[in-house]
């Protein structure tokens, strides 16, 4: 093995590249968000290629309101358990016990999420220091590199959660697009100022500027309710798609799911799109995301 | 010499890693999703992903017929990690109704080194593949546990608590690791499926 040309120890795990990779496997899928055993059995059976395992989903957190926190562990083994695919939980913005203790349970992935009620209102958690990945929200390209530098391996744009309101994610996700498109069409020398304006390092700015993608994978989330929703979003440039309160809030959650999950793999056929979205019975109810108050608008959370 | 034209199962997974590695590896590379898509290729890989979801929408997309036929009229084809299990003729800790290719007669097991806490980078020495051991990346990944008697086993853990297991295989004109070399920037293994392509046309 002295012919290798990695300098790495012979193994190694929670390095950058097994974190990002985890995400890299996972493009053009959906991950959907579950509450249960049996729910999760559906998403699997539906094609899913992940689950979210929440106590709530964002619907309900947002009708019942109070402090949302990381999720039973009784409750995540029983997904767990119940499921091969892999198993992803949320941890509260800054709260990284709540990150240990998911990380002692398994989990695959940790969202560190601002669906749930942040426990910092100054710091991220200090992803660099687990074994176990992170996905982070993020409404521009600035937000998405900060939580880059503290070690999250998977970005997804935010949305608006729990509202069935696609307008979020597509403002944030068109955001990102254009401010990288911004970046590749600056001169080197302009790049130092980018990162000062973006409030990101420049090392990352000059790779995303280089790349004309963010260093790791990026998906999309917040208020996909149908197929066609899930389709603009890849079209938008999203890898791959989380669905929350848009399955198991709807009419029919199996054919939903599974139709959500075509729509994915096939976003940029229309002919595939149509037969996927009919017959699909009523979809979220949903809010207006222009009617909820400022202060109870998640995507605001994190910084 | 022509370009042979490989084409990478596009359904789930990732699919822009292996079209990038197939291109630098001499190849003209391209997303395969439709029976139409796959008449041009001379030969397939099977992307890392979600084996789950990469079998259920090979049944929904009707691709499984027509590849399995491909295979059985020597089309070579490439498996990493999901597509490994895809390439497996029997998938343990797998879905009840999780099938693949009439493929590899060998036995995989899915996830068997454990979660995505324990993924992890290691060296892997192949067979038949000059240059040293690959810096081999494994996520979520299966290993093999049976092999037949056509089965030929190129590479195995080299230390550790799953040393000696087999994670790289080839039977025929088919090819399964574990592991993704689609994410190390290291081409030797896709130079040498590129060449077993040209080799077959």
């Amino acid at each position: 093995m002295s012919e290798s040309a990695a300098p790495t120890p012979a193994t190694a795990v929670g390095t950058a590249r097994v974190k990002r990779g985890m995400a890299e496997m996972l493009k053009g899928g959906v991950i959907m968000d579950v509450v249960t055993p049996e729910q999760a059995k559906i998403a699997e059976d539906a094609g899913a290629v992940a689950v979210m395992a929440l106590e709530r989903v964002p619907a309900d957190i947002r009708a019942q309101g109070g402090v949302s926190r990381m999720s039973d562990p009784d409750m995540i083994d029983g997904i767990i358990s119940a499921v091969s695919i892999p198993v992803m939980a949320k941890a509260r913005i800054g709260h990284f016990v709540e990150a240990q203790i998911l990380q002692a349970l398994g989990v695959d992935y940790v969202d560190e999420s601002e669906v749930l009620t942040p426990a910092d209102y100054a710091n991220h958690i200090d992803k660099w220091a687990f074994t176990v990945p992170f996905v982070c929200g993020a409404t521009n390209l600035g937000e998405a590199l900060r939580r880059i530098t503290e070690g999250a391996a998977m970005i997804r744009s935010k949305g608006e959660a729990g509202t069935g309101d696609v307008s979020n994610a597509t403002t944030h996700m068109r955001k990102i697009r254009q401010e990288i498109r911004r970046l590749q069409s600056l001169p080197d020398d302009e790049l130092y100022v980018a990162a000062k304006e973006l409030q990101a390092p420049y090392e990352l700015v000059k790779e995303v500027a280089e790349q004309g993608k963010l260093p790791v994978v990026l998906f999309t989330a917040g208020g996909i309710a149908t197929p066609a929703d899930a389709a603009m979003m890849m079209q938008l440039g999203a890898e791959g798609v989380f669905v929350g309160s848009g399955i198991f809030k709807s009419g029919n959650p199996a054919q939903r799911a599974a139709a959500i999950v075509k729509a994915t793999t096939f976003h940029d056929d229309p002919d595939v799109l149509a037969k996927v979205s009919r017959g699909l019975g009523e979809a979220m109810v949903g809010i207006n995301v222009d009617e909820i108050p400022q202060p109870h608008r998640l995507a605001e959370r994190g910084w | 010499m022509t370009v042979p034209v490989i084409g990478v199962l596009a359904l789930q997974g990732d699919v822009r890693e292996h079209v990038a590695a197939l291109t630098g590896a001499g190849a003209d590379a391209r997303p395969v999703r439709r029976p139409g898509e796959l008449d041009a290729v001379d030969g397939l890989v099977v992307p890392g992903g979600e084996s789950t979801t990469i079998s259920k929408l090979v049944d929904i997309f009707e691709m499984r017929e027509p590849i399995d036929k491909r295979i059985a009229a020597g089309m070579p084809v490439y498996g990493s990690c999901a597509g490994m299990i895809m390439l497996a003729v029997e998938v343990l800790d797998g879905r009840p109704d999780q099938r693949g290719f009439a493929g590899v007669d060998m036995t995989v097991r899915r996830n068997a080194f454990g979660r995505q806490v324990d993924s992890f980078e290691a060296p892997v020495a192949l067979t038949g593949v000059d240059g040293g051991p690959f810096h081999a990346v494994f996520i979520r990944a299966p290993w093999v546990e049976r092999v037949g008697p056509d089965v030929e086993v190129l590479g195995r853990v080299t230390d550790g608590p799953a040393a000696d297991r087999i994670v790289a295989v080839r039977q025929g004109n088919l090819l399964a690791t574990s592991f993704h070399p689609e994410l190390t920037g290291d081409l030797r293994l896709h130079r040498h499926f590129v060449e077993l392509v040209r080799a077959s046309r």
